[in-house]
């Protein structure tokens, strides 16, 4: 059984969430594999904003060139997920 | 000048308090105009100290503090300029922001920068002349001038080895990583973190505590406690010039500015 999983989703979802409400776009229109620069429409200043609530939330740190070439949501999860 | 507004800073005392407040768009970038605002300012500051006991600086941008040097401003003037002039443009700029930040930090007014958002680069160097660091829990702090093959050119390096263990000076300035507030304040570099969009109220609180102490008590204290690393500084500049002159400099500069991509602020 790999126990894994279920975190890794939960970390997913909580991050799709939390995308959803700041910058306040439909829950249902996001997905794991979007892009969510293109998604979400922000720029490099309201990335920093997301790296900062994703820190916060998961209370975790994510040094920004782990960030790097990271696009979609899935990916975003798992380097998450790596520091918990 | 008790009051001024510019294009790119404003300041008002009231109540024994000078609030400097940067709202330049889009995050408070340093360029000419800003640094002959702040040069106001530095001249105004002697009269400001004789009629306050404390000064906060902030900015009114959501977006942030302060993000550093205008990149972009610097760029397309050193390739107007030619090399050897934009090598002497930089110089006397750093000349003249040092002379800014000396004073500041100098001042007899006790200072507190109050942060949000983006605090990079020359950013953090203002927001380091200052006493004491109140931040969001929003702000982000970095040091990212080694992608551009540079160091800090304000202050920056001097100031936090003045402040903070070598080993997280290291961290900030060769990864070129980015703290959030509270890593901040774990580091030493931040005395409080507050809710988001509150940092100048705290920072309001906490400059009227400081009106109720003796003026020359709290100068001399601060005088005594926070010793201003002239020489050192000296060098940086003499550092920054020098590698101002490398080829990867215009490369890393000349990526900034033509970069569409979506995080140009990271390293």
């Amino acid at each position: 059984m790999n126990l894994a999983m279920p975190d890794a989703q939960r970390t997913l979802d909580e991050i799709l969430n939390l995308a959803a409400a700041q910058f306040k776009v439909p829950r249902e229109k996001l997905a794991a594999d979007d892009d969510f620069f293109k998604t979400l429409g922000i720029d490099s200043l309201q990335t920093l904003d997301l790296l900062t609530r994703l820190e916060h939330h998961f209370n975790v740190e994510l040094p920004d060139y782990e960030l790097q070439g990271v696009s979609d949501f899935r990916t975003l999860a798992s380097r998450i997920q790596a520091r918990l | 000048m008790n009051q001024f507004k510019g294009q790119s800073l404003s300041w008002e005392l009231t109540n024994g308090v000078v609030e400097l407040a940067l709202h330049r768009e889009p995050c408070n970038e340093i360029g000419l105009s800003t640094l002959a605002e702040l040069e106001k300012f530095a001249t105004a500051l002697p009269s400001l100290e004789s009629e306050a006991h404390a000064l906060i600086l902030h900015s009114t941008l959501k977006s942030g503090f302060c993000a550093g040097a205008d990149l972009r401003e610097l760029y397309y003037g050193a390739q107007a300029m030619g090399k050897p002039s934009a090598a002497r443009g930089v110089r006397d700029f750093l000349e003249r922001i040092h002379k800014v930040m000396n004073a500041i930090d100098a001042s007899a007014l006790t200072t507190i920068a109050a942060v949000n958002g983006v605090t990079f680069g020359g950013g953090l160097e203002l927001a380091l002349v200052c006493d004491l660091i109140i931040a969001d829990k929003m702000a982000r702090f970095c040091f990212p001038e080694l992608r551009l093959g540079l160091i800090p050119g304000f202050g920056g390096i001097p100031r936090l080895k003045r402040d903070l263990g070598n080993a997280v000076v290291r961290d900030l300035l060769l990864t070129g990583r980015s703290f959030n507030a509270t890593k901040a304040q774990q580091a030493g570099l931040v005395s409080q973190v507050v809710a988001e969009g509150e940092s100048l109220r705290a920072a309001r609180g906490t400059a009227g505590q400081l009106g109720k102490f003796d003026r020359r008590t709290a100068s001399a204290a601060k005088k005594f406690i926070k010793p201003i690393p002239y020489e050192e500084l000296r060098r940086e500049i003499d550092l920054f010039c020098d590698l101002f002159t490398q080829p990867a400099v215009e490369a890393g500069l000349r990526k900034f500015v033509e970069s569409k991509d979506a995080q140009p602020y990271l390293p």
